[in-house]
């Protein structure tokens, strides 16, 4: 087992030959069809359209709004998971009333809640809308899951000791929580990101990395499309390490 | 403080664990002594308020309590767990010198899950012996203690006894008679 986790890893070797590849790929799309170039771009075409984008006001722009629309969504629901359950940890009534709704958001394809949302909201205001909608099960779910861990022998002895709740928030419940807490907001920062640059995509709010995506598209600008997904890799992994780095001093703060 | 028991009665699905039991309890050590799966835990479940009896009354005062688990926070070192319980209540001095008489202050800071059974049964009473209460309740205390150390607890356990009833719940006759014990025979 250990030795099929050592080998699931990213390696430069990989990395060159699978580049290596794409750049062979796109000579020869280039070689067959007289604009074959557009087709699948190489990655060094690639590379050199995200070194002129990077200059410009605009590509900052486009990051700043769609990353402060998805990250703010992505805050927005952690906080409203979190809050909701607890809540249902204390009420079997509110985790009923939540179980629809939350089994609804797992199941229908999130094409269908975007068109929808684009009914009601502002195209500027989508991404935030389905990064929010996309966040709220894995994060509701493993925190309701983190407080029901909670040790009950602990629970026990803190009430026959008369331990007050803010001392068994912080030496029972954060402790069973965190590690809960943590895969969730993992995994639904990669679903955020998906999610929202889709929603943007359909959407097309003025001066979003969405908009910038399904611009490549209509004008088969391959390189400007590698470029930007390239960017939106980047920014969902920084974002990411950084809210878990952030998420395990704040729990090294907080635990007792 | 007087602790009195009257007339309590607990079955699980119609299985009956105490049968209309009645004792009183003064300052001193009071073994309660019951073969396996007779209600021992259970009276003590009772008695500190975590569970209901289905019939009878209990003296409703503030406990302490080593339970038959160790029910220590794994994460948290000695200092810390003594923390957890106490808080600003938690006097220092006091805590170091009994952890000191059970061979306890030589922890180096190494957090709980890194004790032996004994360690962790150890300061499971340090906790019980220092939290404010009227009543102790001592739930197999010794499990997992060597001779020395058992002997260093009994004589800690015999001081508190002095200022408040502490019941304890052993297979061993043995520490009734070193406790001078009042034996109630579930």
């Amino acid at each position: 087992m250990k030795k099929a986790t050592a080998h699931n890893r990213i390696r430069l070797w990989a990395v060159v030959v699978w580049l290596l590849l794409w750049q062979g790929a796109s000579m020869v799309f280039a070689r067959l069809w007289p604009h074959g170039h557009l087709l699948l771009s190489s990655p060094v075409e690639a590379l050199t359209r995200l070194a002129e984008l990077s200059v410009t006001v605009a590509f900052w722009r486009a990051v700043g709004s769609s990353a402060a629309h998805i990250f703010g969504g992505f805050l927005l629901s952690c906080a409203l998971g979190v809050v909701l359950a607890a809540a249902s940890a204390c009420s079997c009534a509110v985790q009923e009333l939540l179980y629809p709704l939350v089994a609804a958001v797992k199941a229908v394809p999130v094409v269908s809640f975007i068109i929808l949302a684009l009914v009601w909201l502002d195209a500027s205001q989508l991404s935030l809308f389905i990064s929010a909608l996309m966040v709220f099960p894995p994060v509701y779910l493993n925190v309701l899951a983190g407080i029901g861990s909670a040790d009950a022998q602990l629970l026990e002895m803190a009430q026959v000791f008369r331990v007050p709740f803010s001392r068994q928030l912080r030496g029972i419940y954060l402790p069973a929580v965190l590690p809960h807490f943590r895969s969730a907001a993992s995994l639904a920062l990669g679903l955020c990101w998906k999610a929202g640059l889709a929603a943007e995509v359909i959407g097309l709010p003025v001066g979003s990395m969405g908009e910038a995506l399904y611009n490549a598209k209509v004008y088969y600008e391959t390189s400007d499309l590698f470029a930007w997904t390239a960017v939106i890799v980047v920014i969902s992994l920084v974002f990411e390490k950084l809210f878990l780095y952030l998420v395990d001093w704040t729990a090294g703060k907080a635990v007792m | 403080m007087e602790l009195r028991v009257e007339h309590l009665c607990k079955a699980y699905e119609g299985v009956s664990v105490l049968r209309d039991v009645t004792f009183t309890a003064g300052n001193g050590v009071t073994c309660i002594m019951a073969p396996s799966g007779t209600g021992k835990t259970t009276l003590l479940r009772i008695l500190l308020g975590l569970e209901k009896a289905d019939s009878g009354s209990v003296t409703r005062c503030r406990w302490s309590a080593v339970f038959q688990e160790d029910r220590l926070l794994p994460h948290l070192n000695a200092m810390e767990n003594l923390r957890f319980v106490l808080g600003d209540q938690l006097d220092e001095a006091a805590a170091n010198a009994l952890l000191e008489r059970l061979y306890l202050a030589d922890t180096g800071g190494k957090n709980v899950r890194d004790f032996s059974g004994g360690m962790k049964r150890r300061l499971a009473l340090v906790r019980a012996l220092l939290a404010p209460s009227d009543a102790l309740a001592l739930d197999e205390p010794f499990t997992g203690l060597d001779e020395e150390n058992r002997a260093r607890c009994l004589a800690v356990i015999q001081e508190a006894a002095q200022a408040k009833p502490v019941l304890l719940v052993t297979h061993d006759e043995e520490d009734a008679r070193l406790l001078n014990a009042t034996v109630i025979r579930l």
